[in-house]
């Protein structure tokens, strides 16, 4: 391949977008600051420069390179704005305060109260709240 | 300290889930956001077709009904982490 510098840079730009959600996301170590990926990025863009002042024919070279950039711009996005667009919460209980009851239903179907589950657990209960499986 | 999730999912899914992935915990069914809501989780449109879903968060609670940690991300990506959860239940 002529140009080694820039489809290397341009495929491990679309790689490492695509391992963070895919892997690195598995691991809190790498996922809330995903420095692997940042790393990987970098690499990218640095081949990817590397290419286009290589390359003869500086146009076409220079959209592979914007566009390999431009995962890098979104990747930063998607990781620093986009989840971070979460509603304000002031009215969820502090600690010390009396955790409010609640009556759903469990996954075989069957009523629960927040008061029955602290009443078999006496160590406690750990509420977890996550935005649904899909 | 006994696991407890909620979601707005419904209990068949909930159930499939458990089922696939193999957790022994407890999965709670809030598909009208009533926990949700009372626990000030609402977050609007932000799930699948715009339906309403609760934003992350975790609670400690103890035997009396007390909040003793509590964590409320803010960010999405940033949950609390297990070794976090087993220290609060200390």
């Amino acid at each position: 391949m002529k140009n080694w510098r820039l489809w290397a840079g341009f495929v491990l730009s679309i790689a490492a977008f695509i391992s963070y959600f895919a892997f690195f996301y598995q691991f809190p170590i790498t996922r809330d600051v995903p420095w692997v990926n940042f790393i990987l990025f970098v690499v990218a863009t640095v081949l990817l420069i590397a290419g286009v002042r290589r390359s003869q024919r500086k146009i076409w070279s220079g959209i592979v390179a914007f566009l390999g950039i431009a995962v890098f711009a979104f990747f930063v996005f998607a990781v620093t704005v986009a989840t971070r667009r979460l509603p304000p919460s002031h009215g969820a209980p502090h600690v010390g305060q009396k955790a409010p009851d609640f009556t759903l239903l469990d996954s075989n179907g069957k009523s629960v109260t927040l008061t029955a589950l602290l009443a078999s657990s006496p160590r406690g209960v750990l509420l977890v709240f996550y935005r649904g499986y899909w | 300290m006994r696991p407890v999730a909620i979601s707005v999912d419904a209990p068949q899914v909930s159930e499939n889930l458990r089922r696939k992935v193999g957790y022994k915990f407890t999965f709670l069914s809030d598909p009208n956001t009533e926990a949700i809501r009372r626990y000030d989780l609402l977050h609007k449109g932000a799930g699948e077709n715009g339906r309403d879903v609760a934003r992350p968060a975790e609670f400690l609670i103890d035997r009396s009904g007390t909040v003793r940690w509590a964590n409320l991300t803010e960010d999405l990506r940033i949950r609390a982490r297990s070794e976090q959860m087993l220290a609060a239940a200390r």
